[in-house]
């Protein structure tokens, strides 16, 4: 299955809805997303990725590139992640210990907000 | 003899076939079901890493994929057209961040090592904060019961296995 997109803003934070795929022929959609989001002053993402059927390290890779951009405006990119398969590869890099990942889009904004 | 031989123009659009027949190949040799999902992102990740080679180094020349079912294991072997020393990490630089710990964390992982760092730590200061080089071999190495990289006459062949389920014709 190819990648399908979606964002919507809730109680200030970005949601970005990912479904599908993320490899090395579909990551650079959601890097590119990610930017324009940033770049429209987006600081607090979280990334929903209870529909993604596959993630690599290339996908690994822009997660962490994201991180990277919106903790440089003192911003947060928290996942929402449920599967098993999924949570693997973050355990396998150490990623766990690097992402907040939350077992749904309430509870990342709720743990959010409660950090500020 | 492998049995399931596939070679694809190095575009990433073709990682995901790989994987398709990979995951296919491997069901029908007796690889557990539990297991298919790791056989996946390993086949995955070695083809990422070879169509990346290939796209900077030689991006007219295929690679390889080869997978066998012979004996007790289901082995899959990715060859590439370019030299390992021009694309793996160099010695000494981990490949990934500091190991999680528990089942499946990959060998080659150096504790505290790597440019990943915790949250609220110097990452969120705006130190460095990307994947460190050979991070796709160290998930496979996490992954497959047996890995390898070796010379393949000018390039480089990735070997990984898995057990089959004995009795699997």
């Amino acid at each position: 299955m190819d990648l399908k997109l979606g964002h919507y803003n809730k109680d200030g934070i970005e949601v970005v809805d990912v479904e599908g795929e993320i490899d090395v022929y579909t990551a650079p959609r959601l890097r590119e997303l990610l930017i324009d989001l940033v770049n429209k002053k987006n600081y607090q993402l979280v990334v929903n990725m209870e529909k993604v059927e596959f993630l690599d390290s290339t996908g690994l890779g822009v997660l962490v590139g994201g991180l990277k951009r919106v903790r440089a405006h003192d911003g947060s990119l928290d996942l929402v992640c449920t599967q098993e398969r999924i949570l693997k590869i973050f355990r396998i890099t150490g990623l766990t210990k690097v992402f907040g990942i939350h077992d749904s889009v309430d509870e990342a904004i709720t743990a959010r907000k409660a950090e500020k | 003899m492998a049995t399931v031989e596939v070679t694809f123009t190095p575009l990433p659009a073709h990682v995901r076939t790989a994987r398709l027949v990979a995951t296919a190949v491997a069901r029908r040799s007796g690889v557990d079901e539990s297991l298919l999902d790791e056989v996946r992102l390993a086949v995955g990740e070695a083809c990422s890493r070879a169509v990346e080679a290939h796209q900077k180094h030689c991006p007219g020349q295929p690679i390889r994929v080869a997978l066998t079912d012979d004996g007790e294991r289901f082995e899959v072997v990715v060859t590439d057209a370019v030299p390992a020393d021009v694309t793996l990490p160099p010695e000494g630089v981990p490949m990934v961040a500091a190991p999680a710990g528990g089942n499946g964390t990959a060998p080659g992982a150096a504790p505290g090592g790597g440019a990943i760092t915790e949250a609220g730590s110097a990452a969120a200061n705006g130190a460095i904060l990307q994947l460190p080089a050979g991070v796709g071999l160290a998930v496979i190495s996490g992954l497959a019961d047996d890995f390898r990289i070796s010379p393949a006459g000018d390039g480089t062949s990735v070997a990984m296995s898995w057990k089959r389920r004995s009795g699997a014709a």
